[in-house]
This record gives C-alpha cells, structure tokens and sequence, in this order.
C-alpha cells in the first residue's frame, strides 16, 4: 500500500503526461481529414450508440508514398551523422577538461555551455551571417583568392549548424564521465608496461564506453526531430521528419497525416534507443 | 510571452470588461500604423492588444484548434480566408454596424467574393500582387538584354541558368506560386486536372536544379534584401520592404519589383472576425474605424501596401501612392486574376507536387 502511495506521483505524471497526448495522437492518426474546427473529424461518434468512423487512410499515405520514407530515412541519416561527428569532437574537449587542472575545470565547462546563455536563433542568424556568399567566410577565402564559394543552404552548412548546436549535450556526460573514472587503474596499466596509446585504447576508452553511448543519444534522438536548423541553414532538399510533420499540420492542416508520422518517428526511433540503452549498460 | 499574455486576458477578460473593454487584434507583422491604433483608442475608449503572426500557418493553426480569443483576424483570401470560410470559424459580419462599408471599392470586393460569397465574413484590408522581386543591379551587369516584366525571367530554363550565378529563389507556398506558375503555362490558375499539374511539375522542376533556396516569405524577404538572391518570386509588399531595406543598408543592393504583366495573382488580406470572438461588438467598430479613408489612407502610407478604399488615395503619402508597384497599373490589374479555392482532393494533389518540387525529385 505504502508502495502504491510513493508509485502514485510519477505515475500519474506518466498517465497524464505521456500516455493520455499518446493516446489523443494515436486517435488523431486514425481520424479523417476535413475542413472545421479542430480540423479533422473525431474516429468516434455518437448515434444511438458509440459509432467507429475512422480511417486507415494517413497510414496508408505514410507507407504508400516515398517522399515519407525518404524523410525518415534522411532524418536518422542526419541525426547518425551529427551524433557521430559530435562524439568525434566531444571526447577529445572532455578528456582535456577531465584532464585539466582542477581550477581550470570549472571555467573551460563554462566554455561549454555559455553559448546556451545567447538564443538560438540568433547564433543560427550569425552562421547564416558568416557563410552567406558576401559573408565573413567567403571575404576570408576571397583574400586567398579562392571562391565564393557557395556555404549557405548546403549539407556542409546543416552539419556545422546540427554540430554546434549539439556539441554540449555530448560533451557534458563524457566529461563528468571521464572526471569520474579510477585514474587507478590507468596508472596500474602504465606501471605494467603499457603504451600511453594501449593504456586509452583498453582502460580509458572502454571505462568510458556508456557514457560514450549516453552522449550519441542525448544528441540523436533531438537531432532526429530537428526542423529549425535544416531549415535555416540546409539545402531546400534537406526534408528531414521534423520539416515535413511541420508542413503537414501547418500548410496542408493534415493533423491525421502529422499524428501519424509523429507515432511512426516514435516507433522508428525506439530500436536505436534500446540498442544504445543495451550498449550502455553492457559497456 | 504572447501565450502568457492571453491567458492572463483570457483570465482577466470578466473582470476587465467592467472597467474597460479591450479588443484583441491578431494581425501580420508590420502591417499597420501605429499611430492609427492610437487613435482608436483615444476615440473609443476600447483598449487593443494587438498581437503579430508572420504566417499564415501560424494563424490558421492557432484559430483551427479553436477557442484563439482573438477578435480581429487579418487571414489572406487565398488561401486561409476562404478555408476559414469553409470550415465556419468566421462571423458573418453585421454591415448595419460597419457604415463605412460604402466606401470600398466594390469591384476589388467582387473579386474578393470569390472566397466568399456575399463578402458576407470579410472586408478588404490591403491587397497585394504575386509577381519577381530582382536585384536590379547585379541583373543588368550579368545579362542587360532580359526584359524584366514577366515571369519567363524565371521560369524559362535558359534564363534560369543564366542568372542561378547571383541567386534565385521561390517563396515556399504551394498555393500562392502554382496559380502564378499554371498562368504562364496558359492553363487555368485553378485547374485540378493532373495533366495541367503535371506541366507546371515539369516546369518547376526544370528551373530547380538552379533554385538557391525555397523559403518562406520572412527568410525570401531577408534574402532579398541582403543581395544573397537576385530573382524571387514573392509577394508584391514582401519585395518593396525589402527594397526599402536595402536602400537603409546602403550597401549598392538595388531591388525592384515586377508584376507579371500578362496578369498578376491578387491577393487580398480581409478583416474578419473569428466565430468565437470574445468581444465581437468591438471588432465591428475597429473594421469601421479603419475602412475610413483617412485612416486607412495613413495605414497605406506606413506599410506601402494598397488598399480598398478609393476615397483614401488621394490622402496616402506621395511616394507610395505613385508607385507602379505598390498601386499596379489598371491594365496590369485589369489582366490579374484571383485564384479560386481548390477542393480537399485537388489541395492534395498540389500540396504532394510542392514536395516532391521541395525534394527536387
């Protein structure tokens, strides 16, 4: 009974956070499209009794057209290749910060996250500033006689976009990770005649492996929803989940077709999770 | 913050209506006089809060999911006015409470009818054409010999090519590009007939591989006025304010604005009242402050787009008012055409191209 009492917060939290939108999405999904307020007409009516009206229909366009297919596919693509790159870039900045004189640990994590302190946009804006063809970049390269070259609305200007804006969300965990391990066992490796190379290579970097893995999610799994930086910063052709769910409620006020490819994002998304959750926790 | 602020006015709306009525606008961004808000309120004692969208997504997902609390909308004829018509979620407006009514034009009003029968839920606010926004500058130094007056400047493949060097763009609606893009084709603006898609597809497709971006109207407006495209096709109010930008920048960027003189999209921003309106009564008395002409003469003047009201032109300010782009041409506008309202089914079938022309593919 005590048991149930001290369940009964997050429980509810999950019911009326997380279950009860699921399940109005998962209504909306099977719902049929059509001019009102809200516009689409409920799956279930009254007459006389409870009456089922409806329709498979946005699953089916989902599954029937490739143009979603395609997005989704892009989308994991996208989110694969920023988590990777992400991972790539974090682990040597945390192994420096862990590494760092305990006074500098401190202010060089700051550098981190300071710029979370200036707005999104507005970091977005200066990229779009810099690569711009009379932009800061294309003027540098200008003076080596080089360009312009075409920066903006490119796959090179999505991932340093995606790049940025991920980067403290990897190298947070690895950091307090690698802050955390049993210099220890580091230093036995050394004493027993390892390379510094073989002493990362199978201590360091396999102590660090969950938190490794905890980074790629923390930055896939929104990486795989985002719809602004794509937006603002990719080529035209850059259809990714988020822009294309965005499109559907909001041009074409498909909210059916939009619930749908928000619980096939859900379902699509759940095997690399676990896969990484599996790979973290073996790790 | 502008969630925050409704609710509290949700909220406080029984208790404020003792003291003070207020009315909430919900309108474009930059699209009226300040000063004229003012005055409003001195006049009537009707206190506005006014809140801004920059799409037209924006408020038809705010006023689709129902209960907005707004009083004032500004939606465009085509194609959110007339899906709000459909879907009911106007109030037909009492024109024994709108006497300045008579003063609008009644031929632009017949072709706003299109949207809605009778004009019975909306009254023109400003209207606009579809046609090039061009970087003036950069197109005579790469190629002087174009004629700049249509719409072959973008959508001929060879002129494409010709120009995708500095930058060409089309603004990212479906709905207010394929009318414009069926036209020059010579086909009906409206058509839902696959063939007829089928054509303007190709020819979309054909200019895409040259295309820089396909943004929406707030991004093309900043690309334009930054020098980073030098053809757009955009609406006519969206080019001359970045034309204006540019000249502010003063950085030799120089816009200019074409209407396709085979006969321009016309647009028409109608002021209409959502059916759940909290405070109807005060949404009547602001349509009828602002169709008077001297207040929508100063409103015109401010945001250098036309208006409705016949009477008000010879009080807008002389710069916009003699500005071919800002008041087209009669014969250009005798040519215009406005788009009808396509069916859920053809909406589709349009709203399916525009992806796959998105994609490139």
């Amino acid at each position: 009974m005590r048991r149930l009492l001290i369940l009964l917060p997050p429980l509810a939290w999950l019911l009326l956070l997380v279950a009860a939108p699921l399940l109005i999405i998962g209504l909306i999904a099977f719902a049929e499209a059509g001019p009102g307020v809200p516009p689409f007409i409920p799956p279930f009516g009254w007459a006389g009794g409870p009456v089922w009206r409806g329709s498979t229909e946005s699953i089916g366009t989902l599954l029937g057209e490739t143009y979603y297919l395609e997005a989704f596919l892009r989308s994991l693509l996208t989110a694969f290749v920023t988590a990777a790159l992400c991972l790539l870039l974090a682990y040597p900045m945390a192994l420096g910060i862990a590494g760092a004189r305990p006074s500098w640990r401190l202010p060089l994590l700051l550098l981190v996250l300071l710029p979370f302190w200036a707005g999104f946009l507005p970091r977005l804006g200066a990229w779009i500033g810099l690569l711009r063809d009379g932009g800061w970049a294309n003027g540098v390269l200008g003076l080596a006689g080089i360009g312009p070259l075409r920066l903006l609305y490119s796959n090179l200007a999505l991932y340093l976009g995606m790049v940025h804006a991920y980067l403290p969300f990897a190298v947070l965990p690895l950091a307090t990770a690698l802050l955390r391990r049993d210099r220890s066992l580091e230093e036995a490796a050394a004493d027993l005649g390892a390379t510094p190379f073989t002493v990362f290579r199978s201590v360091t970097l396999p102590l660090s492996l969950p938190a490794a893995a905890s980074a790629f999610l923390l930055v896939f799994i929104p990486a795989a929803g985002e719809f602004v930086i794509p937006e603002l910063l990719g080529p035209p052709e850059a259809q990714l989940v988020g822009r294309v769910l965005w499109g559907e409620f909001f041009q074409n006020r498909d909210w059916p077709l939009a619930a749908a490819l928000a619980l096939a994002m859900l379902v699509l998304l759940l095997p690399p999770i676990l896969l990484f959750q599996r790979l973290g926790r073996r790790g | 913050m502008r969630h925050f602020a409704l609710i509290a006015a949700l909220l406080l709306a029984p208790a404020l209506a003792q003291a003070q009525t207020v009315l909430n606008v919900y309108n474009w961004t930059d699209y009226i006089d300040p000063d004229v808000v003012q005055r409003f309120q001195q006049e009537t004692g009707i206190r506005i809060r006014y809140d801004v969208y920059d799409s037209l997504e924006t408020l038809e997902g705010k006023l689709s999911a129902g209960r907005s609390g707004y009083d004032l909308v500004v939606p465009t004829s085509e194609p959110s006015f007339a899906r709000l018509v459909r879907a009911g979620a106007l109030r037909p407006l009492d024109r024994a409470r709108i006497p300045n009514w008579r003063n609008l034009d009644t031929g632009l009003m017949e072709r706003a009818g299109r949207a809605d029968p009778g004009n019975a839920h909306g009254a023109i606010y400003l209207w606009g054409t579809v046609g090039l926004g061009l970087r003036l500058d950069r197109i005579r130094a790469i190629a002087p010999d174009l004629a700049l007056d249509g719409l072959d400047l973008l959508l001929k493949p060879e002129n494409a090519r010709r120009l995708a060097g500095c930058g060409l763009a089309v603004m990212d609606s479906a709905t207010d590009v394929l009318p414009s893009v069926l036209r020059w084709l010579g086909r009906d603006p409206d058509s839902a007939d696959a063939g007829d898609l089928r054509a303007a597809e190709a020819a979309l497709l054909a200019i895409r591989p040259q295309l820089r971006g396909i943004p929406g109207s707030g991004a093309l407006l900043d690309m334009l006025a930054t020098g980073e495209i030098c053809v757009a096709l955009a609406y006519s109010g969206d080019v001359i304010q970045a034309a204006a930008r540019a000249r502010e920048a003063g950085r030799g960027v120089e816009i200019g604005y074409v209407a396709p003189a085979a006969g321009p999209h016309l647009f028409f921003d109608m002021l209409a009242i959502p059916a759940d309106a909290p405070n109807p009564d005060a949404a009547h008395a602001f349509i009828d402050f602002l169709l008077r002409p001297e207040v929508i003469a100063a409103v015109s003047s401010h945001v250098r787009y036309p208006n409705a009201v016949p009477a008000s032109r010879p009080l807008i300010a002389a710069p916009v008012r003699e500005d071919s782009n800002v008041y087209p041409p009669d014969a250009v506008l005798a040519h215009g055409f406005v788009p009808g309202t396509p069916g859920p089914q053809a909406e589709r079938l349009r709203s399916r191209l525009w992806s796959r022309f998105r994609a490139g593919r």
